[in-house]
């Protein structure tokens, strides 16, 4: 984009190369901080308003417009709240741990294609470093069960290990599946592959089913509801968030909508074509990619609150069984099929 | 480092947890004493005493018509029915008449009842099992109940309609309209709850086989009410010991046999189709009459023992009542539902995970103050 290109060309002719790219860094850093931020307070007050469309209710609507400043209303509470500390915690872990969920949530938002210029890091191993970010966070969920030393909050945390684990490999298999045909893990570069027909239409069969196999796994993978094991309100209270109060709650909060959101934009870089218009109908506008790319991810977000609000939670063993001994299975051979297709040319481009 | 002490580390230990007197999913004051090892439930403790209030011995304090209104405070969702059970004893130790007419709206306003605690609890059941949605429409349904009842008696939760001798007043006159009106929408919205929860693969897969409760269990630990006839144990007092209504009607008791949280489930929601016939039987009859038959104001039993059962939305309610012939109670005892159902939770929870545990516990439908009472 030329507003960035000035700016850019401003800043390296102000001071030196070093500084200069420093400034540009917080600069960016600062917008990404914005975004996320207002993704979160947004996806809360959309989770809301969802929840109240399906349970007979109004939802959150007397602050601001339709309730669009509900959710400010509510930080500014938590922020004022008191930060409490159990005795018998393990204060240091037990300070640090919303800041690896939070942290590893921002750093996975840096990398998506809002359009194409619009992208912080484009890495070429984009796909892995996604993968890889995405599963730092367990950790902050682990020492904040451990650390609260909280009997509730350990099985929490117990119950969420085993689950991210499980499910990471769902996740990664069928984020695979999807880059046998690409080629390429970057995630411009699957974009670019995706101008002759999004990936889910060129797959077809085997895209569809990771597709599938992928909004399951990454639905455990945010420990949403239907896998909400680790909170699991009726049964652990709050789980590995038990203890925390204030701000240090509000971040595992967050932290929960902006991994639906990046769960939700990950599904819409490889398998939607992230910010390409369907039939290609306005490309000649770049800046709409922003567009198409909100539009497609609220779509996957909304399906995600779907779940959540129609579904029943499983059972640690179901859990463990749905994963183990269906997913997994299927979506090797899925990753089989899939290469067999790529090797045969059977895929569909237009 | 011996090979003992490194075999050691990977020891499993069983460990105690306090689930209670604070948590979602004992719905209320329950404490439950739980020993885990990992998941598995190797034990459970329940811990009562959180709400007690002695209603029994206050009842040897009072008149019987005060009595009457204690009852609502124990099962206070089936709070009709209770104040009946207690009704009922008396009205038969006077041996009084007691009109058609309340006999029928009795029975109606049971059924409502009886409806209205199933449509909670099947909310809350949807909520324990983590489908939040369920609770809302449980709660719309009731809602209409609700309504009807505070157009006739003026409160929503604590009735305190049904006195010695009959009804506090009459029917309100758009009594019948309005249960006619929800006898349809609700015939509409009940499908609604099988394909929201009943149908659901999830759901099915947490509740068929835990929780299993055999029928010389059910019998020996005295479980009643849906709890039993989901193991196939014919106890529903409506059909056995009909009182107000009940011969007059036709219904079917609901039996399943498999015994599971499932089948207990299917019974409560296969009641309450029963309870709309039964409803349905008697909403375009009520007799013409009086609601009331005079009693004494001061109400003094002749000596001896009396008892009466009634089915509430939890089972078997026992009101045993010892006179000698004053105007209070020399001992009154209820036997509730809920705390004989309450005691087989640690026989048929344990060896399951906490998830069971919590699911289990939802379809014994425990209310707590009709435990602690």
């Amino acid at each position: 984009m030329n507003i960035t290109k000035n700016i850019h060309e401003w800043l390296f002719s102000l001071m030196p190369e070093t500084t200069a790219s420093i400034v540009e860094m917080v600069l960016i850093a600062v917008i990404y901080l914005a975004i996320f931020a207002v993704a979160g307070l947004y996806l809360v007050l959309l989770e809301r308003r969802v929840a109240a469309w399906f349970q007979l209710r109004l939802g959150p609507n007397r602050v601001g417009y339709q309730g669009l400043l509900q959710t400010m209303a509510d930080a500014l509470k938590l922020v004022s709240k008191e930060l409490t500390v159990t005795i018998k915690a393990d204060k240091f872990l037990y300070n640090l741990a919303p800041y690896f969920v939070i942290v590893t949530a921002l750093m996975a938002l840096s990398l998506f294609p809002f359009s194409k210029e619009f992208q912080a890091f484009d890495i070429n191993i984009g796909i892995f470093f996604l993968t890889a970010i995405s599963s730092i966070g367990v950790i902050g969920i682990l020492l904040a069960g451990w650390s609260s030393n909280n009997k509730f909050s350990l099985i929490g945390a117990m119950r969420s290990g085993v689950q991210t684990i499980s499910y990471e490999l769902s996740v990664g298999l069928s984020l695979l599946t999807m880059v046998v045909m690409t080629g390429s893990l970057q995630l411009s570069q699957i974009v670019e592959v995706q101008k002759s027909g999004w990936l889910i239409v060129q797959g077809h069969i085997p895209a569809i089913i990771a597709f599938c196999i992928y909004m399951v796994a990454g639905t455990a993978e945010t420990n949403r509801a239907p896998f909400d094991l680790v909170e699991a309100e009726s049964e652990l209270g709050a789980g590995f968030h038990t203890e925390y109060s204030g701000m240090k709650f509000a971040y595992f909060f967050l932290a929960e909508f902006i991994n639906m959101f990046i769960i939700a934009a990950i599904a819409t870089t490889i398998f939607f074509g992230a910010y390409l218009s369907p039939f290609g109908i306005t490309e000649s506008i770049p800046l709409l990619g922003v567009f198409w790319f909100l539009a497609k991810t609220l779509a996957l977000v909304f399906l995600m609150m779907w779940f959540r609000w129609t579904f029943p939670r499983l059972r640690i063993d179901q859990l463990l069984v749905l994963e183990w001994k269906y997913l997994l299975p299927l979506n090797l051979m899925n990753l089989i099929l899939m290469a067999l297709m790529v090797l045969l040319g059977l895929t569909i481009k237009f | 480092m011996d090979a003992t002490t490194k075999t050691n580390n990977f020891k499993s230990e069983e460990y105690f947890i306090n689930m209670g007197p604070q948590h979602p999913a004992t719905h209320g004051v329950l404490r439950l004493l739980l020993t885990i090892d990992g998941e598995i439930i190797k034990k459970v403790e329940p811990d009562l005493g959180y709400i007690h209030r002695s209603i029994e011995k206050m009842c040897e304090r009072d008149s019987y018509q005060q009595i009457v209104h204690l009852t609502d405070r124990m099962d206070y969702l089936s709070s009709h029915i209770n104040n009946e059970a207690v009704c009922l004893t008396v009205e038969n130790a006077l041996k009084l008449e007691i009109p058609d007419r309340v006999k029928v709206i009795r029975t109606i306003i049971a059924e409502l009842t009886r409806i209205a605690s199933h449509t909670l609890w099947w909310g809350v059941m949807g909520m324990d099992v983590g489908a939040l949605t369920t609770y809302f429409y449980g709660f719309r349904d009731r809602e209409m109940i609700n309504d009807i009842f505070e157009e006739t008696c003026g409160a929503r939760l604590t009735m305190n309609y049904n006195i010695p001798g009959g009804l506090m007043f009459d029917i309100h006159p758009n009594f019948v309209k309005r249960t006619k009106e929800f006898i349809a929408h609700f015939k509409t919205k009940l499908p609604e709850y099988d394909t929201l929860l009943t149908g659901n693969i999830i759901f099915q897969k947490r509740m068929k086989g835990i929780g299993i409760l055999s029928k010389e269990d059910a019998i020996s630990f005295g479980a009643s009410g849906p709890v039993g006839r989901g193991s196939g144990y014919s106890c529903d007092v409506r059909k056995h010991h009909p009182y107000s209504a009940y011969d007059k009607v036709t219904f079917n008791e609901v039996l399943k046999t498999e015994g599971d949280t499932f089948a207990r489930y299917q019974v409560r929601v296969m009641e309450m189709w029963e309870s709309l016939s039964i409803i349905e039987q008697l909403i375009d009859n009520i007799p013409e009459g009086d609601y009331k038959v005079a009693t004494n104001v001061v109400i003094k039993l002749p000596e001896g023992e009396y008892y009466q059962k009634v089915e509430t939305a939890r089972g078997e309610l026992g009101v045993y009542i010892i006179s000698t012939g004053t105007k209070n109670p020399y001992r009154l005892k209820f036997r509730s539902p809920g705390f004989s159902n309450l005691s087989l939770l640690n026989h048929i929870a344990v060896g399951g995970k906490i998830g069971d545990l919590v699911a289990t516990m939802a379809t014994l439908d425990l209310v707590i103050p009709d435990i602690d009472r």
